[in-house]
């Protein structure tokens, strides 16, 4: 089956079992987002893109497409929100961008970028949240953690080891490793799994890699997220 | 625990990773706590990833993953507690003790926290001890608890008296002025075809008592008509609303009603399987369950061919929850159910084609069981003469708070708010009703003659009535810690934003709020409602949204006179600084402005 | 046309915002047609007098920052928090899950200075909007000078700011 729905007013084609997110994304529209992933299962966690369909609110990513739905997006209503969720990421964790390797390559900042996110809006929490650099080759600085379970659904889909989880509740909620430890370094985890390169922030970093490419000549600070396609940065 | 033990207990479960909570909890209850080892040796018993059961273990609030000590206390922290004095009760405990609020007492022996609403709101204030309830604490049953616990005596040992829990029914109806023979809605459900059941059951017009309202026979219908050939029947008895009870006493008092109720689902929708998730609070009704079904068993009311009818097997099991009220939302009781993280799945698709284990499945409140019971009984119609023309038959309303008779009170669908504060012995002036717990409908005194039913107010049974010496903003704030609490933390509004609600709330409770505190909280309750995952989410903002719109002097008065003010007091800021350097010169402080 | 005031200020912030400012080259000879500073680290004036623009950067690592930040906020009409540690504390905020007493052992040993001429610190570092209302915020760490440019440009035609991609960043 394939049909078409309108986003902000224009159509957009889909085929059976896509949602409004990959439908958008393959016609080449954006839906700000941040713990969808082409090639993961959706599951709609941060909430970023939220759209609003036939008056009623809706994660993009989970929302199946069809035929003839109205879908909002680049309203000021949404826009609004979004700025709210992303300043919600914010400050939960600690981000500090400036002392930030991933820095320039964080679909977080980008996102805000986007969004013209120019402030905190809500109190910061600073939780405490030691690093965890016992593995050769991988870093693990939780600070940054938006609990997108990128990297859990990565190590356990395609890597096959599970090396990811999250543990806790609420706001306690936080990404642990598969060992007894708690270390990293005890755990499975290879530079070259999947789950390593798959973060949309900066708590999975490789080691010895922090600034090959100079800070304002990273990815989107060449292209904006938002960019048509052809011209977006890509992560 | 020794890895005999252990072994032991992954045998009594089969090693079926479903049952992972299940083992947890006996974990919890042999050793007090579930520490790294056990997680290790659990992960390798059921060939789980370790992470995956450090997860679980880490999401409900009645397992430790550090010890706790002997003795566990756990006070209920919900407003009727509090209005009751729990937080004095509490202080006077841990001073008796001699341990500090929610730590390990330096012996290892006792720690004494808190959780949200453990279903007593009508006799507070009360406990779980190593997860038993005592309820009706008072100054002298908590120093008897006191020197229980100093002459370290087991817990079979205290007086049974302590942990008797009452069931206050003040008014019965069609559930609870019942007399039912075990069986005997079984017996006449297959009189009848699963077909004519269903007839009946839409005949009854009866809608779920979860609170949502789906009609029951479209939800069976469409369980019984999904592919595929397992089904299941789930009881939700994981009562957590704050200010609820209902089902407590549902299941004290007409268990056989329930059990019949989930029978005749089985009967009507071609089910093999039932269970019933309890939640763990209410451990103290467990023996009680497990005895009936055992009974049941024996009468040939549960097993291989229920009442000799050839071909219809159907057995039920007892589940514990462990903590966590977001497993009273049905798809979050599922994950539960199968071992897993509570966290609402993503829908569609529903329960009743993809429920426990990815089958077709039907997810009822206690008290929509009980109420189909009588329905197979009587029949549809008879039991939509009760009620009103959208929501019929009755309704058991939990009712606490500044009344004379606080307990359940089972009045037919409809019912106005009034009726049920009269009956109560509500303390005039009223100056506001909870209706449905927090995350329903906050009742200003001009709303009385409002109906309780789903045409008009929706409920899942509670109903805390607050009289004019108590401060909303209190309660309140109350509602959002139970919410910052129990926020499952999957998605991003809910998970921060109950959080910072709290934040919020607290300061204007704290008297250094300002106007830009109230919009700050405005925003997050329209942020959590519109972007949240699940219900829980979308309703954690109510209660300060309706504060504010049937409340306002409440707030207004709360404000500090300042447009704007510093969101934390400057002086107290300095203070771990002044004290390190011993200075107190006018430099080493700030004023408030 | 009469010249619009400004002040600006550093609090717990490295100076780079204000050296971003100088960025701006030879726009600084437009700018100053149009505006006159006020109690600047680039003037050295000792007391603001009232004021159009502050701009302020760094965030709120001690008790001297909060008497300055709030003798600004009096003084001027619109409040700037510009830079990453005026927004969210930056930097020095990673101090934030610390005991302020020990870091301050961890420094001193045991002989923690008690002179008063030393501002005591606060047990967290704050951004400034924790303390005083904030107009408008320019993140970057610092802002570039287009960016700074960008928004002095908009605010001295009248325009409400905007910064697009390039103009708005956080590092």
């Amino acid at each position: 089956m394939k049909g078409t729905f309108t986003l902000d007013g224009s159509e957009v084609p889909f085929h059976e079992g896509q949602t409004v997110l990959e439908a958008a994304r393959d016609a080449g529209r954006y839906i700000p987002h941040l713990c969808a992933h082409p090639e993961f299962e959706p599951h709609g966690s941060c909430r970023v893109c939220t759209v609003k369909a036939e008056g009623r609110m809706a994660a993009a990513c989970t929302l199946p497409a069809r035929e003839g739905l109205a879908v909002e997006s680049a309203t000021d209503e949404l826009r609004e929100l979004r700025r709210g969720l992303v300043q919600l990421l914010f400050v939960e964790g600690n981000h500090f961008c400036p002392s930030c390797e991933k820095s320039g390559d964080c679909q977080l900042q980008a996102v805000g970028y986007a969004l013209e996110v120019r402030s905190l809006h809500f109190p910061q929490l600073f939780p405490d949240r030691p690093l965890d650099a016992s593995h050769p080759d991988v870093l693990l600085d939780f600070n940054r953690c938006i609990l997108c379970e990128l990297c859990v659904r990565a190590s356990a889909e395609v890597d096959h080891k599970s090396v990811f989880a999250l543990g806790g509740r609420g706001i306690d909620k936080h990404l642990i490793v598969n060992a007894e430890s708690g270390r990293l370094a005890d755990t499975s985890l290879s530079v070259t799994d999947t789950a390593v390169g798959v973060c949309p922030v900066g708590v999975i970093l490789k080691k010895g890699r922090g600034f090959t490419v100079p800070l304002g000549q990273r990815t989107y600070d060449r292209a904006p997220i938002d960019a048509p396609p052809e011209k977006a940065g890509k992560p | 625990m020794s890895p005999a033990e252990l072994s032991q207990l992954l045998h009594r479960h089969h090693g079926d990773p479903n049952r992972l909570l299940q083992m947890l909890r006996e974990v919890q209850a042999a050793a007090g706590w579930v520490s790294p080892e056990v997680i290790t040796e659990l992960a390798k018993g059921l060939t789980l990833p370790r992470a995956r059961v450090e997860g679980v273990a880490t999401f409900y609030t009645l397992l430790a993953t550090r010890p706790r000590g002997e003795y566990q206390v756990l006070f209920a922290d919900n407003i009727i507690e509090r209005f009751h004095g729990s937080v004095a009760l509490r202080e006077r405990l841990c001073a008796a003790l001699g341990v500090a609020p929610g730590a390990l007492r330096p012996d290892g022996r006792v720690s004494v926290g808190t959780t949200s609403c453990i279903g007593l709101s009508d006799q507070p204030a009360s406990l779980l001890v190593n997860g038993l309830a005592i309820a009706r604490l008072t100054v002298e049953r908590v120093d008897a608890i006191a020197a229980l616990i100093g002459q370290r005596a087991p817990l079979d040992q205290w007086p049974a008296e302590l942990f008797h829990v009452d069931e206050p029914i003040r008014r019965a109806g069609l559930l609870l002025g019942a007399h039912l023979e075990p069986g005997a809605a079984v017996r006449a459900a297959l009189a009848r075809s699963s077909e004519a059941l269903l007839e009946e059951l839409k005949r009854s017009k009866l809608r779920g008592r979860g609170g949502a309202g789906f009609s029951t026979h479209d939800k069976w219908r469409a369980a019984r008509d999904a592919p595929g050939p397992t089904r299941f029947v789930v009881c939700n008895a994981d009562e957590g609303e704050p200010g609820t009870f209902k089902d407590r006493t549902l299941l004290r008092r007409q268990l056989d009603a329930v059990l019949d109720g989930m029978t005749v689902a089985a009967h009507a929708i071609g089910a093999q399987r039932g269970f019933i998730y309890l939640r763990g609070e209410y451990l103290f009704i467990a023996p009680a369950i497990e005895a009936a079904l055992a009974a049941r068993r024996a009468a040939h009311l549960l097993g291989r061919d229920v009442l000799g009818r050839t071909g219809f097997d159907f057995d039920l099991e007892l589940h514990l929850g462990a903590g966590a009220y977001v497993c009273g939302e049905e798809s979050a009781l599922l994950e539960s159910l199968e071992g897993r993280r509570g966290i609402p799945r993503r829908r569609p698709p529903y329960p009743v084609t993809h429920g426990y284990l990815q089958r077709p499945t039907v997810v009822n409140n206690v008290e929509t069981f009980a109420s189909v019971a009588h329905v197979a009984l009587a029949g549809g119609a008879r039991f939509a003469e009760l009620g009103t023309e959208r929501s019929t038959g009755t309704r058991v309303h939990s009712v606490s708070g500044d009344c004379a008779r606080p307990g359940l009170y089972e009045l037919p669908m409809g019912a106005s708010v009034r009726e049920l504060l009269d009956a109560c012995g509500a303390e005039a002036p009223i100056q506001a009703v909870q209706v449905g717990g927090p995350s329903r409908t906050l009742l200003s005194p001009r709303e009385l003659d409002r109906a309780l039913c789903f045409e008009d107010l929706p409920s899942a049974g509670a109903f805390m009535v607050f009289g004019p010496q108590r401060d909303l903003l209190e309660v309140v704030a109350s509602f959002a810690r139970f919410f910052a609490h129990e926020s499952c933390g999957f998605c991003t509004p809910c998970r921060v934003g109950t959080t910072q609600l709290q934040g919020a709330v607290d300061a204007l409770v704290g008297g250094r709020g300002t106007r830009r505190d109230v919009r700050h909280a405005l925003r997050l309750c329209a942020l959590m409602r519109d972007a949240s995952h699940c219900g829980l989410g979308t309703t954690a903002g109510r209660p300060f949204m309706q504060l504010y719109e049937k409340f306002k002097p409440t707030i207004e008065r709360s404000l500090s006179s300042l447009e704007f003010r510093p969101t934390f007091d400057l002086d107290e800021a300095l203070a771990p600084a002044r004290a390190l350097t011993g200075r107190d010169d006018e430099r080493a402080h700030l004023e408030d402005p | 046309m009469k010249k619009l005031k400004v002040a600006t200020a550093s609090l717990a912030g490295c100076f780079g915002c204000h050296m971003s400012l100088l960025d701006i080259d030879e726009r600084l000879f437009t700018l100053l047609e149009k505006v006159e500073l006020d109690r600047s680290p680039l003037t050295d004036f000792k007391q603001f007098g009232p004021c159009d623009l502050g701009l302020v950067e760094g965030g709120l690592c001690n008790a001297e920052n909060v008497e300055v930040l709030r003798e600004l906020r009096r003084h001027c009409k619109v409040l700037v928090a510009v830079g990453a540690c005026a927004i969210n504390g930056g930097l020095p905020a990673q101090r934030n899950h610390l005991d302020v007493r020990e870091c301050l052992t961890s420094v001193y040993g045991r002989t923690v200075p008690d002179d008063p001429e030393l501002p005591l610190p606060l047990d967290r570092v704050h951004a400034i909007n924790d303390v005083v209302k904030v107009d408008y915020f320019l993140p970057g760490c610092p802002p570039s000078a287009e960016a700074l440019w960008h928004f002095l440009d908009d605010f001295l035609n009248g325009r409400t700011p905007h910064l697009g991609h390039g103009l708005i960043s956080y590092d």
